[in-house]
């Protein structure tokens, strides 16, 4: 089945006209996902590549049945357009925008409490269903349709991941990059939860990385909730402390968030735990066949 | 962001939070003139962004404008070191001249984001002037939380509550509510990620002082604040760091002698994570960007090589939208007109690989390709045990 987008899905570029928003719509397009609109204010009443423009949110909902957005929009402005598609009642909204400041994400989680939207990012690669849809800027070509799920607050670590899966003739049934901010609209309980629930997911592969708590409360989850089996992977066992590497939400903060203290709180659960990413992919063949 | 404890003061006093009298001081004389200003009995406070100066020496009382003066002179221009800055060190430029104030009590006052709530966390403390991680996971109990919810901002129950928490007597109840008033205000209209007062003193005359101040700042809102953005302290970050940032690049330099070169912090990280697997150590922390242009790898080289301890690259490139020959192309050519020697491991993946790998075998030039991350790694790690020594 998959989770979150599949032949369903009916996609609203926010951004489009922008270079990034343009290249993606149509990536996604290729890639067999329905787009049935843009969005980009001021150029409402358009056609941009074929698709339809619209000024507001709102307006391509009504229109055209957009149940998904995926937003393109520079940091300064990008989570008002989030706010904009929560407030259109749109289901699921996936932000790519890296750099949003994050007292801004503070009122965008408040605003999310209570709405019927689920946020996927920002500062994520989006969700893929090989083989039905892609919202995101992940590479197509490199995933398998097939039983394994795969949860990352990374980018090109989860591609690396999924190369190494499909090689192994290991197919993905989703793939949801969580993004790499400290507040993310959606966690790993929450792809847990789903993945538990998707009767195509067989076992599920959660790639971490150091700062916050949300892979120790993955661990939790997983030991009381999640019946398949689960692999996991902890980027960062060298990160020194103090440092934001890269992810604005990848960062060692007084003592805590540590690879280490991650990678115990999984293996507690008994989550299978690969100490190089090279062996993500055999790990997960690994607990397949177990 | 980091910045001075000098500059967390004037943001604090601007939103009302009492700080002592003080003056910068950028020579031992002006720390005299200082001095003589503020009464002659004052306190010489190192300026760096680090905590632990005091027991490095780094904050000195001085009883009269000549002692100012004697400390000064010892401070600025010295290397300290903390237990925070590293064996290296941080070279003092100016130290910050304080009057003393006799204190009664030390306490805490604090702000910080939860991630997990999605909401900053006022912290109040009586256990005040050491360290709050510690006395959060001994006595938790002593640590006063508040999340100020952005639905409700900061309401009046919620100073109460911090002000009591800190067991004011009631003159100093009022005082109290206006010093966490000023911090949630910075914290929100600044767009810090942290805000910290550690000491928050009450004085022997009965005033709240914000001994110590600590303020750090949402990179990610610079570009709001170009108020904020001129308080970077370049002296405080490594000259390769800053030099990266001017190119966009994601660059922290560590100790090893493997140099790494990634697109994607995840990848870079997990590429670090293998390099020591396999028996080395990295030199860096690079993340490229999803462009990885011809520019951008030549920046990305320039700042590698200029790393005297790096003794072989590795590039770990998984490509998307990016194709492995145009990055072969980069590559080649930043080699070739940065005249790099060092051994180069490149690992690519994604669209046009084997155009990539044919490019690079056709180069010339001495590249070492790998299949997979594994080989990557022992190829780059054995490659910098056989390099020379670089001058």
């Amino acid at each position: 089945m998959s989770i979150l987008v599949d032949k369903k899905t009916r996609l609203v570029v926010q951004g489009i006209t922008g270079r990034e928003g343009t290249f993606h719509a149509l990536a996604c397009r290729d890639y067999g996902t329905t787009v049935v609109a843009g969005v980009t204010p001021g150029k409402g009443g358009s056609r941009h590549e074929g698709v339809p423009v619209f000024n507001t949110v709102r307006g391509a909902v009504a229109k055209e049945g957009a149940n998904t957005t995926l937003i393109f929009v520079p940091p300064a402005f990008a989570a008002d357009a989030i706010l904009e598609a929560i407030d259109a009642a749109v289901p699921l909204v996936i932000c790519i925008t890296e750099g949003i400041p994050t007292l801004d994400m503070v009122r965008v989680a408040r605003f999310l409490r209570g709405s019927g939207t689920r946020l996927i990012g920002p500062n994520c690669p989006g969700i893929i269903s090989p083989g039905k849809a892609k919202v995101g800027i992940m590479p197509g070509h490199i995933h398998k349709r097939g039983k394994v799920g795969v949860v990352s607050r990374s980018g090109t670590l989860t591609y690396e991941a999924v190369g190494q899966l499909t090689r192994l003739g290991l197919g993905q049934s989703t793939c949801v990059g969580l993004g790499g901010d400290p507040i993310i609209g959606t966690t790993f309980v929450d792809c847990l939860g789903l993945f538990e629930d998707d009767p195509a997911t067989h076992a599920i592969l959660m790639i971490g990385e150091i700062g916050g708590t949300a892979e120790e409360e993955a661990a939790a989850f997983v030991k009381r909730h999640v019946s398949k089996p689960v692999v996991g992977y902890i980027a960062g066992q060298t990160a020194p402390p103090g440092r934001r590497m890269g992810h604005a939400g990848a960062i060692i903060s007084g003592g805590k968030g540590t690879a280490a203290e991650k990678v115990t709180a999984l293996r507690r659960a008994g989550i299978a735990v690969v100490k190089s990413p090279a062996e993500m992919g055999a790990a997960v063949k690994k607990a397949l066949n177990a | 962001m980091k910045i001075h404890e000098f500059q967390a003061k004037a943001i604090l006093a601007e939103y009302g939070v009492p700080v002592p009298q003080g003056e910068v001081a950028l020579t031992p004389v002006e720390a005299r003139n200082a001095a003589e200003r503020l009464g002659a009995v004052v306190v010489i406070k190192a300026q760096i962004h680090a905590g632990g100066r005091g027991k490095a020496g780094g904050i000195v009382l001085a009883s009269s404008p000549g002692e100012a003066e004697t400390a000064a002179e010892r401070l600025i221009g010295s290397r300290l070191v903390t237990h925070q800055t590293g064996p290296e060190g941080s070279v003092v430029k100016r130290v910050l001249v304080e009057e003393r104030t006799s204190i009664t009590r030390e306490l805490y006052a604090g702000i910080v984001l939860d991630r997990k709530a999605a909401m900053p966390v006022i912290m109040a403390s009586t256990a005040g002037g050491v360290d709050i991680e510690e006395v959060a996971a001994k006595s938790p109990e002593k640590v006063i939380k508040v999340a100020v919810d952005p639905a409700t901002q900061l309401q009046a129950f919620h100073t109460r509550q911090l002000s009591f928490g800190l067991e004011l007597p009631q003159p100093l109840q009022g005082a109290g509510v206006e010093v966490f008033r000023g911090l949630y205000r910075a914290f929100q209209e600044k767009d810090c990620s942290l805000v910290e007062i550690n000491p928050l003193v009450v004085t022997a005359d009965n005033r709240l002082l914000a001994l110590d101040a600590k303020i750090n700042l949402d990179d990610n809102a610079l570009f709001r604040h170009t108020d904020i953005k001129e308080l970077r302290d370049l002296d405080e970050e490594s000259p390769l760091e800053v030099e990266a940032s001017k190119f966009g690049l994601n660059y922290i330099k560590l100790d090893g002698t493997v140099g790494c070169m990634v697109n994607g912090a995840g990848l870079a990280m997990a590429t670090m994570d293998i390099v020591k697997l396999a028996g080395g150590q990295p030199a860096n922390f690079l993340d490229v960007g999803g462009g990885a242009s011809a520019e951008q790898i030549q920046n990305a080289f320039r700042i590698l090589t200029s790393d005297r301890s790096v003794r072989a690259v590795l590039i770990n490139i998984f490509g998307g939208i990016l194709r492995c020959d145009r990055l072969a192309e980069g590559v080649i050519h930043a080699v070739r007109s940065l005249r790099v020697t060092l051994p180069i491991v490149i690992r690519m993946e994604g669209t046009n690989v084997e155009q990539g790998r044919r490019m690079l075998g056709e180069s010339g030039l001495n590249f070492i390709t790998a299949d997979g991350m594994r080989e990557a790694a022992e190829r780059a790690v054995e490659a910098a045990r056989r390099g020379k020594r670089r001058s």
